[in-house]
C-alpha cells in the first residue's frame, strides 16, 4: 500500500527559554526555579518539533481578601484568602508551578506595606513569583520598584510593563535581576514594538515574558488567540522579537465575565452557576494552551487541575 | 486545490496536442476573446467551463476536480434543522476564517433508560449570546446492546435534530437507518472489516458514512475511505481513532495539512471526535480541526461555555461581531442617571456593560455607530468623533429619558472634549477612565 506522508513544517525560529525564580545558588531564595518555553514547533505537534517544558500554572494569590470575588471562587479557597503567606502555601498545595502575588486597590498601598507583603509571601513558599500592581501604570511603579529592592536576585517576574511604564519597571528588573511581564492590546506589531523598546533598555530577551493581553470567553477570548498564533508562527518563522514566551491571565478574565462572577438574574440555559465558572475559566485557559501560553495565572483550584491534566496529557508523548 | 489562470489555459483547446481540437482555439464561442482570457475568467470564477463547448474530457475532469473544495461539504439533516461542516480552507483562523461550526452532538445509549428525554432537552435547548441564538446540533445514539431501531425512533420523535448511529454491526445500523429514516443521519462507522455491508447500507439509505481505523493509521484511512468512496458512496467521514488530546491534536491537524496543503482527496472529509466528558477535549476539537464533536452527557453549565467557544472560534476575524447602535439599559436606570458613551463594537460594549452592570450601578449607555470597531480605533478611523457622537445623540432621542444633560465619553477620547461641546452647546462632557474595569469606581466618585 503506498504510504502517505504526513507533511511537516520546517521551522527555523524557537521561543527563547526563560527561567522564573532563583535559588540559593544564583543569588534567590527560591526552593525551585521554573523554565518555559524552547518551543521549536506549534503547540504540542511533537511529530515535528521540541516542547522541551511544559507551560506554567501560576495561581493568583492578591495581597488582602479580594472584595470583588465571586464567592465560588472565595469559597474554594476559604480562610487563607485572609493573609496572603497562607494563601501562597495553599497555592503551593493547589499544585501551583508559580505564584502570582498581586495588590489589590486600596488606601494602606505604599513602598514599606509593599515590601512587607512580599517578604511574607517569599517566607512562605519556596516557589518563584510574579508579582503585579493594580494595574494603574503609576501606582503599579511606587510599588514594583519597591518590591524589586526587596526581592533581590529572586528572579521575580514584574508587571504589567506596558508602553506608559516600561521604563520604570525595566530599569527596576535591570537593577536587581528581575523579569517583567511586557503587556500590549491584543497587537503582533505593538507586541514586537514593546519587546524592541525593552531590549534597547538593555535587558536581556532571556527576561522577558510577553502578554498579548487575555480576553475572556466570550469576551474577545478569540482575539488574544489568534494573535497568538500569529505571534507564535512569526517566532517560529524566525523574527526574533516574537520569540518570547508568553504568559496570559485567564483566571483574572475569566472571572470578570458576568457567566462566571454572578448567579442571578442569569437564563436558565446558563445552568449550575459553580460548574459553568469554572468551565468559563478552563475553557479559556485551555484555548490559549492551544494557541501557545506558556505561563497561565487561574485562580479556581478546580481549573488548575483541569488544565494541568490537559498539560500533562498533551505533554505525554 | 484551486488552479492559477495559466495552469486552466495549458487545459484549454488553444493548448491541446490534437489538432482537431487546437483547431477551435481562441474561437470566441465562450463569450471571451481569447482561450487565455477565458481561462482567466476560470480562475477567477467568474465563468463556468460548459461555457466552451471544445474542452477535451481529460481536461474537463482536472478542472472539475480542481474545482471541488478540499474537504468536502457534508450535510446532516433533521426535522427542520440542517448542519453543514467541511469546505474549510485554512489551517488558522486569522488566514481567511473558519467557515462551518463543528456539529456538537450528545452521546446516548440504547440501554439507556433516560435516552428520550436527554435527546428532547439537547433538542429543546437554546441559549442567547450577543444576540445569537446558539443550540447544540443533535443525538449520537450508540448501540450497546439494547434495542436500537427502537431508542432511535424514539430519540427521533423527541428531538427535531440530526442523528449520528453509534454501531459497527451492518445488521443492527440497517435496523437504525430504517427507524431514522426521514431525516439525514450519519452512520458511524464503516471499519476495514464492515466496510462493504456499511458502503452498501450508506448508498441505499442516502446517508453520509463515518470509516473508522484504529491508532491515528492516517494510510488505512485513507485506504479505507478510497475503498468506501469506489463503492460510490461520496459523503465521508472520517475517524482515525483517536481519543485522547496529544493524539488528536497531532492527527487532526495531519489530516487538515494533507487535504488543504497536499490536496490529498482521499483524505479530504470531516472529521469526527469523540471527547467523552471532558469539555477541555470538546474545546480543543472544535478549535483544532473536527467537524462533528460528540460529547458524553448533557448539562447546560457545560454546553454553553462550549457552545460561546464554538461560536468564538468561528467568528469571520474580518467581520467583529457588532452591537445595534441606540442606548442600553442596564440595571433599570432612572431619569437622574449617569450616560456613558462608547462604540458599537460587541467586545467594546460587552466590557463596558459587564463593568457597570456588575457594579450594581444604573446607567444609560450611548452605543454610538462606530462601525464595529473599539474606541481607539474607532477614533483613529474617524468613525468615533465629536459628530458621530452628537448625530447618536440627536437620533436616539436619549436627552428626553434624561432630567439631565450631561454624558462621560471614554478617557480615550478626552481629546474630543472641546468639540462635543460646540456639537451639544446644551451638555456638559465629562472625560471617563479608560479602561472600563475603571468605570465603577469613576462613577462613585464623580458621579452625583
Ligand atoms: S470557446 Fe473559448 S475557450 Fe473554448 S476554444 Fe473557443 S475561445 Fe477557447
Amino acid at each position: 500500500m503506498p504510504t502517505i506522508e504526513v507533511p511537516k513544517e520546517k521551522w527555523s525560529g524557537k521561543v527563547r527559554e526563560i527561567t522564573l525564580g532563583a535559588t540559593a545558588a544564583d543569588g534567590g531564595t527560591r526552593a525551585k526555579t521554573v523554565t518555559v518555553g524552547g518551543e521549536t514547533t506549534l503547540p504540542y505537534l511533537h511529530f515535528e518539533g521540541d516542547i522541551p517544558h511544559p507551560p506554567a500554572i501560576a495561581i493568583e494569590v492578591q495581597d488582602r481578601k479580594p472584595a470583588d470575588w465571586s464567592p465560588v471562587l472565595l469559597e474554594a479557597w476559604g480562610d487563607v484568602t485572609e493573609d496572603p503567606a497562607a494563601w501562597a502555601k495553599a497555592a503551593e498545595e493547589a499544585g501551583a508551578d508559580v505564584v502570582m502575588l498581586r495588590f489589590s486597590l486600596h488606601d494602606d498601598l505604599s513602598a514599606e506595606y509593599a515590601r512587607e507583603t512580599l517578604r511574607v509571601v517569599l517566607d512562605a513558599t519556596g516557589l518563584p513569583l510574579i508579582v503585579f500592581g493594580p494595574g494603574q501604570a503609576e501606582l503599579d511603579n511606587d510599588l514594583l520598584v519597591p518590591v524589586a529592592e526587596e526581592g533581590k536576585g529572586e528572579k521575580l517576574v514584574l508587571g504589567v510593563c506596558e508602553d506608559k511604564n516600561y521604563r520604570t519597571i525595566v530599569a527596576a528588573a535591570l537593577a536587581h535581576g528581575h523579569l517583567v511581564d511586557a503587556r500590549c492590546p491584543m497587537d503582533v506589531n505593538l507586541s514586537k514594538q514593546l519587546n524592541i523598546l525593552i531590549s534597547d533598555m538593555n535587558l536581556p530577551l532571556e527576561r522577558v515574558v510577553m502578554d498579548p493581553t487575555t480576553g475572556a470567553l466570550g469576551y474577545g477570548m478569540e482575539y488574544g488567540y489568534s494573535v497568538m498564533e500569529r505571534l507564535r508562527l512569526a517566532a517560529l518563522q524566525g523574527d526574533g522579537m516574537t520569540q518570547q514566551p508568553m504568559l496570559v491571565t485567564p483566571g483574572e478574565e475569566a472571572w470578570r465575565a458576568k457567566e462566571a462572577r454572578t448567579e442571578e438574574g442569569v437564563p436558565e440555559a446558563w445552568g449550575d452557576w459553580a460548574e459553568r465558572a469554572v468551565n468559563w475559566e478552563t475553557l479559556t485557559a485551555s484555548a490559549l494552551v492551544e494557541s501557545g501560553a506558556d505561563i497561565l495565572v487561574l485562580r479556581h483550584p478546580e481549573s488548575v487541575k483541569r488544565v494541568r491534566a490537559m498539560i500533562d496529557a498533551l505533554m505525554s508523548n | 486545490m484551486a488552479l492559477s489562470g495559466l495552469e486552466i489555459y495549458k487545459l484549454l483547446p488553444a493548448s491541446s496536442k490534437d489538432p482537431e481540437v487546437k483547431k477551435h482555439g481562441n474561437c470566441k464561442e465562450c463569450g471571451f476573446p481569447t482561450c487565455l482570457a477565458f481561462a482567466m475568467k476560470l480562475g477567477q470564477k467568474q465563468a463556468e467551463l460548459s461555457q466552451c463547448p471544445y474542452v477535451e474530457e481529460e481536461s474537463k475532469a482536472q478542472l472539475e476536480a480542481s474545482a471541488a473544495p478540499p474537504i468536502r461539504l457534508i450535510t446532516l439533516s433533521g426535522d427542520g434543522h440542517k448542519l453543514e461542516v467541511g469546505n474549510e480552507t485554512v489551517l488558522f483562523r486569522h488566514e481567511k476564517t473558519f467557515y462551518h461550526q463543528p456539529g456538537l452532538f450528545v452521546r446516548v445509549k440504547d440501554t439507556q433508560a433516560d435516552a428520550a428525554e436527554v435527546a428532547k432537552a439537547v433538542g429543546e435547548y437554546t441559549v442567547d449570546y450577543v444576540g445569537m441564538d446558539l443550540t447544540l446540533d443533535g443525538v449520537a445514539v450508540e448501540a450497546d446492546g439494547g434495542d436500537f431501531a427502537a431508542t432511535v425512533a424514539a430519540v427521533k420523535e423527541a428531538c427535531p435534530l440530526p442523528l449520528v448511529l453509534l454501531t459497527e454491526d451492518p445488521v443492527t445500523a440497517e435496523a437504525g437507518l430504517k427507524a431514522a429514516e426521514g431525516i439525514q443521519s450519519l452512520l458511524w462507522a464503516a471499519t476495514p472489516e464492515n466496510w462493504e455491508a456499511m458502503a452498501k447500507l450508506a448508498g441505499e439509505y442516502k446517508v453520509p458514512l463515518a470509516v473508522h481505523v484504529d491508532g491515528g493509521d492516517v494510510d488505512a484511512l485513507a485506504a479505507l475511505a478510497e475503498q468506501v468512496q469506489g463503492t460510490g458512496v461520496e459523503d465521508i467521514v472520517l475517524d482515525p481513532g483517536v481519543r485522547d488530546h496529544v493524539s488528536s491534536l497531532s492527527v487532526f491537524t495531519q489530516l487538515r495539512r494533507l487535504a488543504l496543503k497536499k490536496n490529498e482527496r482521499k483524505v479530504g472529509y470531516p472529521l469526527i471526535a469523540f471527547a467523552g466528558d471532558d469539555p477541555v477535549l470538546a474545546g480543543q476539537h472544535i478549535a483544532k480541526y473536527a467537524g462533528f464533536v460528540v460529547v458524553d452527557g448533557f448539562s447546560p453549565g457545560t454546553v454553553y461555555p462550549l457552545l460561546v467557544m464554538r461560536a468564538n472560534i468561528f467568528t469571520d476575524p474580518q467581520k467583529p461581531i457588532q452591537v445595534k447602535p441606540g442606548v442600553y439599559e442596564i440595571n433599570n436606570p432612572k431619569p437622574s442617571d449617569p450616560l456613558m458613551v462608547t462604540t458599537n463594537f460587541s467586545i467594546t460594549y460587552f466590557s463596558v456593560a459587564n463593568e457597570i452592570e456588575s457594579s450594581g450601578i444604573p446607567g444609560w449607555l450611548l452605543v454610538a455607530d462606530a462601525e464595529g470597531m473599539s474606541v481607539l480605533t474607532a477614533w483613529a478611523a474617524g468613525k468615533f468623533d465629536a459628530e458621530r457622537i452628537a448625530k447618536s445623540v440627536t437620533s436616539t432621542g436619549i436627552g428626553e429619558k434624561l432630567d439631565h444633560q450631561r454624558m462621560v465619553i471614554p478617557g480615550h477620547v478626552a481629546v474630543l472634549m472641546g468639540e462635543l461641546e460646540e456639537e451639544l452647546p446644551d451638555w456638559e462632557i465629562n472625560v471617563g477612565p479608560r479602561e472600563a474595569v475603571d468605570l465603577p469606581n469613576f462613577l462613585k466618585m464623580q458621579w452625583g
